[in-house]
C-alpha cells in the first residue's frame, strides 16, 4: 500500500514519506484476492433470495416497463431509430444499471468493511474494485438477456459490434471504477457522501440518454453533456448494437472525461488510503 | 551475525483525538458547536492539526528483530502495543520513522478477519486464506489439514452464522495457523478458545519457530504464555520502549512498572484517566471480616468535572459478581474534581465476609454527560484464608462466595 516498496530480496520499507512504487506489481501479486472478493460479493448479494441472480435481469426489465409506459406512451418520446421504445431504453439501462450499482455499492464498500481495514493489510483498491467487479458480472448477465430481447425483436446488430462493444465496455469500466474509487475514498472521510451518492446517481440518470435520445440535447450544450462519461457510453451502446449513427464527438469528450476521472480517482484514493485505518 | 528481519528506526505515531472526547458546555455552546461543526470538521479532515488534542501513541521507538526470534511485546493497556503491531502489519502508517521488513508478513490481529457469516465453512476458508495472504494453491494444499485442525467435520458446508462460537473460533484459527509467513505478528488472539485448543495453537507456534525458523512477534496479557514462548521481550510504557532484553528481566520490570496484567479498558477518555488502586499493596492479604478499602485513583483531564459518580462491582475469580454498589445510592449530587488533579476515591465496603481467594473490580465512572472511565478485570485484592474462625484448616475448600458469621450448636 502506501510508502511500501518491495525491493529485491523481499524487503518492504514502511515510512511516512508517502512514496509510491510497487503498486501495480502488488495488485498483480494479489490478483486472486480480488477475484475472491468479487465472488464473495456476488455470492452474498444473492444469498437467501428466491430469484437469485435473476434479479440482475428483473431490475432493468421492470424499469424498462415503467419507462416505456411513462416516457414512451404518456410523454411520447420517440426512440432514435427504427426500433421500439422498450428496446431503445433497455439498451441504455444495461450499462446504466452497472454504473449506478457500482457507484452505490462501491461507494459504501470501504465503510461497510472498515473492520477489514483496521485489522489487516491488503491492497485497499480491491475493496471498491471488488464491488465494481461483482456488478460487472450482473452486467454480463444483463447483456446476455439483451441479446435474447434483440433476437425476439428480430434486430441484428451491425458487424462492427464485435469491435466497438468491447471498447465501449472498457470505457464504461474505466469511468465507473474512477468515480467509485473517488467516492469510496471520500465517503471514508466525509460520511456526507452516504447521502450525496444516491441523490447524485438520480441526477446523473437524467443527465444520460436513457429515457430520451441524445439528439434532444441542444448542440451548444453537447460538449457539457459529454462530460458525463456515461452519456458517451450509452450513446455508443446504441450505435454499436442498434445501428444508430455514431456521434463521435460525444464519445470523444466522454472518453477524455472518463480517463480524467479515473486518474483523479486513483490519485485521490492512493493519497488517502494510508489514513483509512485511522479514520474508519 | 544473525540476519535482521525487522528493523524499526524511530517510529512515532500521533493520533488526533476525536470531538467526542471533549465535554460539552452549555446548551447555547452546543448549538453553536453543532452549527460550526461542519466547518471545523472540514478543516480537521483536511489535515489541520490541533495540537492540544494530539495523542502520541508511540514516541521514537526503535528495535531490531533477528531471524528465528520470538519476541514478546508487553506493557499496560494504552502503552502502544497495538499501535506497534498495526504499524508492522502496515495497517496504519507511522507519523515519523521507518521500518524495514524482510519477508512476507502474516498479521493476526483478530481471528476470522473477513469471515462472512452467510458463507459456509469451506467458502470462508478460501476467503479468509486469501485475505490473510495465502495463494489458492496453498489453501488447496493445506485444506484437509485446516479442516482437521478445526474439527468442524460435517459442518464444513454449513454457513458459519450457524456455528457455535467455539467452532467459529476454531475454524478461524485453523486457517491462520496454516499461514506460513516469514514474519508472524500475533495480537491477543489466543485468549479465545478453550484450554485444549490454546495448547494446540501454542504447539503450532512453537513448530513454526523451531522447524521453519520463522520470526514471531507476540502481544499477550497472558504472562505465562509470554514466558513459555518468548526468549526476548520489549516492555512498552506510554509509547516508549523502557526495556528490551531477556523475558525474565522484562517481566520483573513490567511488574515494577505497576504492570497490571489483564485490565480491560472498556471505555477510556482523556477527561478522567484510570491510574489504579493506590493501596493495592495492603490489599495483597486481607482478612475477610474487616472493612475493605479501595483507593481508586484517577487523573483528571484539562477540564473541571462536576457530578462525578462511581460504580464498583466486586467480582470473584470465577467471574461471579459478588457486590455491586454505586456512589449514587449515597449521594445525589456526585463529586466535583478539578482539572489536572490526581484524585483518589476511597471506596469502603464494610465487612463483606468474603470467601478466601482473589477478587477483581469493575470500576465505572461517569458524569452527567456520559462515561468517563470504565475498567474491568482490575486485580483488586486477595482475601486470605486466615480468618476469624478458630479452626482454619479447611477454609480453602469452601464453595460459597461469602462466609458470613455463623453459629453451630448442638441442641
Amino acid at each position: 500500500m502506501f510508502q511500501a516498496r518491495e525491493d529485491t530480496g523481499n524487503l518492504v520499507v514502511i515510512d511516512s514519506n508517502g512514496r509510491m512504487g510497487g503498486f501495480i506489481s502488488e495488485l498483480f501479486a494479489r490478483r486472486e484476492l480480488l477475484l475472491i472478493l468479487i465472488w464473495r460479493d456476488i455470492k452474498v448479494r444473492y444469498k437467501q433470495t428466491v430469484f437469485g441472480v435473476l434479479w440482475a435481469l428483473l431490475v432493468p426489465l421492470l424499469q424498462t416497463l415503467i419507462f416505456t409506459v411513462i416516457f414512451g406512451r404518456l410523454a411520447k418520446i420517440k426512440p432514435d431509430g427504427p426500433y421500439s421504445y422498450a428496446v431503445f431504453t433497455l439498451a441504455g439501462l444495461i450499462p446504466w444499471t452497472f454504473f449506478s450499482q457500482a457507484l452505490t455499492l462501491g461507494g459504501q464498500s470501504l465503510i461497510s468493511q472498515q473492520h477489514l481495514l483496521t485489522k489487516i493489510y491488503f491492497p485497499r483498491v480491491f475493496v471498491p474494485a471488488g464491488a465494481v467487479g461483482s456488478c460487472f458480472v450482473d452486467f454480463l448477465v444483463g447483456l446476455l438477456m439483451y441479446a435474447v430481447v434483440l433476437a425476439f425483436s428480430r434486430i441484428v446488430p451491425p458487424l462492427g459490434v464485435v469491435l466497438f462493444l468491447p471498447a465501449l465496455i472498457i470505457l464504461m469500466i474505466v469511468a465507473s471504477l474512477g468515480v467509485t474509487l473517488l467516492l469510496a475514498a471520500l465517503t471514508v472521510t466525509y460520511r456526507d457522501f452516504k447521502y450525496i451518492i444516491p441523490f447524485g446517481v438520480q441526477v446523473l440518470m437524467y443527465a444520460s440518454p436513457i429515457v430520451y435520445p441524445s439528439r434532444l440535447v441542444p448542440d451548444k450544450y453537447r460538449w457539457l453533456y459529454g462530460l458525463n462519461p456515461m452519456a458517451g457510453v450509452i450513446d455508443g451502446f446504441r450505435s454499436a448494437i442498434l445501428g444508430k449513427p455514431w456521434d463521435m464527438e460525444l464519445i470523444a469528450i466522454s472518453s477524455a472525461s472518463a480517463v480524467f476521472i479515473f486518474a483523479v480517482g486513483i490519485r485521490y484514493f492512493r493519497s488517502t488510503e494510508r489514513r483509512f485505518a485511522d479514520i474508519a | 551475525m544473525a540476519k535482521a528481519i525487522i528493523k524499526a528506526q524511530g517510529i512515532s505515531k500521533v493520533y488526533t483525538l476525536g470531538q467526542s472526547d471533549i465535554s460539552h458546555g452549555n446548551f447555547r455552546e452546543s448549538i453553536r458547536g453543532a452549527l460550526t461543526a461542519p466547518f471545523r470538521r472540514l478543516r480537521e479532515l483536511g489535515g489541520a492539526r490541533i495540537a492540544d488534542r494530539e495523542f502520541w501513541a508511540l514516541k521514537n521507538v526503535s528495535f531490531r528483530v533477528d531471524e528465528g526470534e520470538v519476541v514478546g511485546l508487553i506493557g499496560r493497556n494504552g502503552a502502544g502495543k497495538s499501535t506497534i503491531l498495526k504499524v508492522l502489519a502496515r495497517i496504519t502508517e507511522p507519523t515519523e520513522g521507518r521500518v524495514e521488513l524482510r519477508g512476507r508478513v502474516g498479521a493476526l490481529l483478530e481471528v476470522g478477519t473477513g469471515f462472512h457469516p452467510e458463507l459456509t465453512g469451506r467458502e470462508n476458508i478460501f476467503l479468509n486464506g486469501a485475505i490473510l495472504g495465502m495463494k489458492r494453491v496453498e489453501i488447496v494444499r493445506e485444506f484437509d489439514r485446516i479442516v482437521d485442525f478445526a474439527q468442524i467435520g460435517r459442518f464444513l458446508d454449513t454457513p458459519v452464522k450457524r456455528y457455535s462460537s467455539g467452532m467459529y473460533v476454531r475454524l478461524a484459527f485453523a486457517v491462520a495457523a496454516h499461514l506460513e509467513p516469514e514474519i508472524l505478528i500475533v495480537d491477543e488472539v489466543l485468549a479465545v478458545g478453550d484450554a485444549e485448543f490454546q495448547r494446540k495453537c501454542l504447539g503450532r507456534m512453537d513448530e513454526l519457530r523451531s522447524k521453519a525458523g520463522r520470526t514471531i512477534f507476540l502481544v499477550s496479557h497472558n504472562l505465562e504464555m509470554i514466558e513459555a514462548l518468548c526468549t526476548r521481550c520489549i516492555l512498552l510504557h506510554e509509547g516508549r520502549i523502557v526495556f528490551d532484553g531477556s523475558t525474565g528481566e522484562a517481566l520483573e520490570k513490567y511488574r515494577a512498572y505497576g504492570g497490571r496484567a489483564g485490565e480491560i479498558f472498556v471505555t477510556a477518555t482523556t477527561r478522567m484517566r484510570w491510574q489504579g488502586i493506590r493501596n493495592r499493596e495492603e490489599l495483597r492479604n486481607v482478612s475477610g471480616d474487616g472493612d475493605l478499602n479501595f483507593n481508586l485513583s484517577f487523573s483528571v483531564g484539562d477540564r473541571d468535572l462536576d457530578g462525578v459518580h462511581i460504580d464498583v462491582e466486586l467480582v470473584d475469580a470465577k467471574g461471579t459478581s459478588v457486590t455491586h454498589s454505586k456512589s449514587r445510592f449515597l449521594r445525589t449530587g456526585g463529586f466535583s474534581v478539578k482539572a489536572h488533579a490526581e484524585v483518589t476515591f476511597r471506596y469502603t465496603i464494610r465487612a463483606p465476609m468474603l470467601a478466601p481467594g482473589p477478587y477483581y473490580l469493575i470500576v465505572y465512572a461517569y458524569d452527567p454527560s456520559g462515561v468517563l472511565a470504565w475498567i474491568e478485570h482490575i486485580d483488586a485484592c486477595t482475601i486470605s484464608a486466615r480468618s476469624y474462625f478458630p479452626a482454619v484448616d479447611f477454609i480453602d475448600e469452601i464453595k460459597g462466595t461469602t462466609v458470613p458469621h455463623f453459629h453451630v450448636e448442638l441442641l
